[in-house]
């Protein structure tokens, strides 16, 4: 197969998104599940795709390398799963969306995630600030309408409001923050504004005032302390497949942004060390606060939500980590990478479990789980495995994140941040085996069987198996990030 | 052959979540997992010494990082260990109400987590199989417990996590410690690098006392032990004999298989303040465990006492302290798999298992008075049992110890030691005499002896306890080669 230009995949899934809100005007059928069906098809087959793309296709604003194929296959996945996701919450959405006939405006719903994924590609790849800058707003604003999407229920429209006012101030820094950079360098692409620090010596001043500002900005983005008060209520409003969509890909987009914009100030002496600092101290902030936030909660899409900081925390704490040497056990890069994988892996696995069980018991809240090991042993199974790994343990996707992790950290002397670590994960599985303690030791509330559809019972057997199968054999993982990359290069960045 | 030991129960314990009958299937693998582990002591060729049966499966072969297994004697023990108690907990395990395929699921993940631990020859692989039976007793406990099992459950399995933690960073610590070019998570590669002398003495003693405290919280050190009374109490008999018997052995094992081999320099470092606590397991446990009422907590007690007396060996860091050290291993869980699961046996009459509820029992329960007897002794550490002759050589041991660390302390040590096991005898003889000396109650009186229709699991532990005592150069055989391998030169 001839390689194709990468950018004809963003190409294809923006046309995708099209054609959905195409279909959703003129189709006159009640029902727009099949659109659903139709994108998660055509998503997979994109998937594939990806894998042979032109690895010499990319240009000044655009790079095709390992990092950017790597965030892609994560963004395409999770807008799957999404769609799955998004297909079992059909019945609650329909409730909440008002509509001359049942499942109307539906379409949008399902089309709005792809113009999602598209920017999250674009994001992947992504190496100058106006593309940064554009195809993060398309993100956004994508999101800012689905948070919102339930215009009938209050909390919907709480989280929507916020949602906005927030994410619109944050993006004012983010935007600021470019500008400074631009005047100090006269530069906009990453790769010349490191050129243009390495040629003449600037002001650090400034240049830590603008760096400081893109670290509000993308801090908001991936929901680390102390830019996370958003996070939930925003999480909780919103529609569980949106949120999953939120803690997942738009995570992820955020902290390969996060990499690529930090690696050309990493390089300069004296301003690395400011950077490593206030980024030790947000990671820090963000494992103390998730952590200890999310022991007394009893909702459990809140509490995933607070998890979603805490795991922010320890992706936060490989980033802090990035002087460590290359050597052995991976890069700060490829934790960073391979922690996000895991990270969606068992969220997106949490949500979906969550969902179901939700539409079974009227509730998501811990105490909705209980017996769920005699109601579904497949789903308490399959839910006993996300936790299990969110919590870390042994030979689950999520282990070897937080191994991988706190190896960079330990490499880089980080031992601040690794004790709170060893506090912040034994308050984790406390919380995490809340849910575990409510699925196995406690009786059901009612014992009706929970019955799973086809689709979905493959999907959260195909994610079970994900968590066990890299847990077991990261290598599948980690070969995608054999090659040097820009990221892995930080460390050994001259000067 | 050692891929027998690990997977046979891990792989009955699947086809008993898929449905397999529940008790067949797990006795038939517990009689494999023994009888394998008594093939490979068999057929481990103690002329050649060193690691045997080895076999491998690379994972990521850029950061030599394997699956690998492999025995020398201590594995062996350890392993044969771990068959006999798993053999005699499977065996008497009653009659279970609810989710019987649960239980005995999780009964075998911990044998199969316990053995994967001892039998691999793979830093990661060692941790990483021990934590398999943190989930399984975090079940066990919070559904089949007794007393306050939540409590129980949540403290051990939060305790345990915060140790296994610890222990992961120590390890890291450690392998970042070996210079760069040959750093590798093999552990056999690994002691021979470490005894030529390539990790420098000053980057020892940060990873040690990562690896001291995180192996010691799994081990129950003091002060690190409340867990384990309280969860050995709430815990159902079998689950409590895997665990005081065969699981916590393994923080003692990473002690002896990683920590002394590889950090020499800071075990000696450290070794007076391991005094410190380890006197603290012997004496101040030792005290609260005569202040216990109830049986199930004091024999929690007890074995968190007895540890003490395995840092004790280990302390030392030469031959004698150490080979004390891994048969006592070997005795201690024998002699404690079996009370508790005597103890587990009484509890069927009188739940709470109250001292003074009982009284008398020697008349209507004979067999079981004997029985309970001999593994009284055994605990006490009378001569005749493998728990005398193991006591014997740590004291021995830790009179001697390796030159290069300060002896006065040790003998101090020793002497507080030797009043442990006055104290140990006091609370063992008052326990037996007030469930079995006196008139038994009236209805007490007609009970029939629970241990008679099951005494061949307890049979099995004490006649093992009985091999050590009076032939402790049978065990000794395979551990003073090993043990020798891994002390400093």
């Amino acid at each position: 197969m001839n390689p194709v230009p990468s950018l004809n995949i963003e190409i294809a899934v923006l046309g995708l998104g099209i054609l959905m809100l195409l279909a959703e005007s003129f189709s006159t059928t009640g029902d727009r599940s099949w659109l659903a069906r139709g994108a998660i098809l055509v998503l997979s087959a994109l998937v594939g795709f990806s894998c042979f793309v032109d690895p010499h296709s990319g240009n000044s604003f655009y790079v095709v390398d390992a990092p950017a194929h790597f965030f892609k296959v994560i963004a395409l996945i999770s807008t799957i799963v999404v769609l799955v996701m998004s297909l079992e919450y059909r019945k609650v959405l329909e409730k909440f969306v008002p509509g001359a006939v049942p499942g109307a405006g539906e379409g949008e719903f399902y089309s709005l995630p792809v113009f999602t994924c598209a920017g999250l590609m674009f994001m992947a790849s992504a190496v100058d600030f106006l593309l940064i800058f554009v195809s993060l707003e398309l993100v956004t604003i994508s999101l800012y309408i689905l948070v919102a999407f339930m215009r009938r229920q209050s909390a919907s429209l709480e989280a929507g409001v916020k949602y906005l006012i927030l994410g619109a101030l944050s993006t004012g820094f983010f935007v600021y923050g470019i500008a400074w950079i631009f005047g100090l360098t006269g530069e906009t692409n990453l790769a010349a504004i490191a050129a243009a620090l390495h040629a003449k010596p600037v002001a650090q001043a400034p240049l830590l005032f603008g760096i400081m500002l893109l670290l509000v900005g993308l801090g908001f983005k991936i929901a680390a302390a102390p830019f996370q008060l958003w996070v939930p209520d925003v999480y909780q409003g919103a529609p569980t497949p949106i949120t999953a969509f939120l803690s997942v890909a738009s995570k992820a987009a955020g902290f390969i942004v996060l990499l690529r914009v930090l690696h050309p100030f990493l390089a300069v002496e004296g301003v690395r060390e400011k950077i490593l600092f206030a980024l030790i101290v947000m990671a820090a902030l963000t494992l103390i606060y998730g952590n200890l936030t999310a022991l007394p909660q009893d909702n459990l899409k809140r509490l995933l939500a607070y998890s979603s900081i805490a795991h922010a925390g320890y992706i936060l704490v490989a980033v802090a980590s990035v002087t460590a040497s290359v050597s052995t056990l991976g890069s700060a890069g490829s934790a960073v990478a391979f922690y996000l994988a895991g990270y969606m892996i068992m969220t997106l696995l949490s949500f979906l479990v969550m969902i179901v069980v939700a539409n079974h018991s009227r509730g998501d809240d811990i105490l909705h789980f209980n017996g769920l090991a005699k109601r579904s042993p497949f789903l308490a199974f399959a839910m006993l495995s996300a936790m299990l790994s969110l919590a870390g343990v042994p030979f689950t996707v999520g282990f070897m994140g937080k191994f991988l992790v706190f190896a960079v950290a330990i490499k880089a002397g980080n031992f601040v941040l690794v004790g709170i670590g060893i506090i912040t994960v034994a308050a984790g599985f406390y919380y995490y085996l809340r849910v575990v303690a409510a699925m196995y030791w406690n009786d059901p509330g009612e014992e009706t069987k929970i019955t799973v559809s086809g689709g979905t019972k493959f999907v959260i057997g195909a994610l079970t198996a994900a968590i066990f199968f890299f847990g077991i054999f990261p290598h599948f993982i980690l070969a995608g990030f054999q090659e040097q990359t820009p990221i892995v290069q930080v460390a050994s960045a001259p000067r | 052959m050692l891929n027998l030991i690990i997977f046979i129960p891990l792989l009955a314990a699947i086809a008993i979540l898929l449905g397999a009958h529940a008790r067949n299937t797990a006795l038939g693998a517990a009689v494999i997992t023994l009888a394998a582990a008594l093939g490979a002591a068999f057929f481990y060729d103690k002329a050649l010494g060193g690691f045997q049966f080895l076999s491998s499966f690379p994972i990521l072969p850029n950061w030599n990082l394997n699956y690998s297994v492999g025995a020398d004697g201590l594995s062996l023990l350890m392993l044969v260990l771990t068959g006999l108690v798993t053999l005699a907990a499977v065996w008497i395990t009653p009659r279970i109400e609810k989710r019987e395929r649960l239980f005995y699921a999780c009964l075998l993940f911990i044998t199969g987590g316990a053995a994967g631990a001892f039998a691999s020859v793979d830093l990661f692989f060692l941790y990483t199989f021990h934590e398999l039976a943190l989930i399984p007793t975090f079940l066990l406990i919070g559904i089949w417990g007794s007393g306050e099992r939540v409590t129980a459950a949540w403290k051990i399995t939060i305790y345990l996590a915060l140790g296994s933690f610890i222990l992961l960073i120590g390890l890291v610590d450690l392998y970042f410690a070996i210079p760069v070019g040959s750093r590798t998570f093999d552990i056999i590669e690994l002691q021979r690098l470490a005894a030529g002398g390539l990790i420098p003495a000053s980057s020892q003693v940060r990873p040690y006392i990562f690896l001291l405290v995180g192996f010691g919280i799994l081990v129950s050190l003091f002060p690190f032990h409340s867990w384990a009374p309280g969860a050995y109490a709430s815990a159902p008999a079998p689950a409590a004999m895997l665990h005081a018997g065969v699981l916590k052995k393994f923080g003692l094992y990473g002690l002896l298989r990683i920590a002394i081999p590889l950090l020499p320099e800071g075990a000696k470092y450290w070794a007076d303040l391991l005094l410190i606590l380890l006197v603290g397991n012997i004496l101040y446990v030792g005290l609260a465990t005569i202040a216990q009422k109830k049986l199930d907590l004091m024999l929690g007690y007890s074995s968190v006492m007895h540890m003490g007396y395995i840092f004790l060996g280990i302390a030392a860091l030469n031959i004698v302290g150490l080979s004390g050290a891994a048969l006592l291993m070997f005795a201690h869980g024998l002699s404690i798999a079996a009370l508790f699961a005597m103890a587990g046996m009484l509890r069927e009459k009188r739940p709470l298992l109250f001292l003074d509820s009982f009284g008398g029992l020697a008349k209507p329960m004979p067999t079981l008075a004997f029985a309970f007897g001999l593994a009284t002794f055994a605990s006490i550490g009378l001569p005749g049992f493998a728990n005398f002759s193991s006591e014997l050589t740590v004291f021995f041991g830790a009179f001697k110890p390796n030159p290069a660390l300060h002896a006065p302390n040790f003998w101090l040590a020793v002497i507080f030691a030797l009043w442990g096991v006055v104290i140990s005898s006091v609370y063992m003889l008052r326990a037996y005499r007030a469930i079995f000396f006196g008139e038994p109650g009236k209805e007490a009186a007609a009970w029939a002896d629970p241990l008679k229709p099951l005494r061949w699991p307890v049979i099995l532990l004490l006649a093992a306890l009985l091999i050590g005592g009076f032939a402790p150069r049978v065990l000794l055989g395979f551990v003073q080669p090993s043990v020798e391998a891994l002390l400093p030169k």
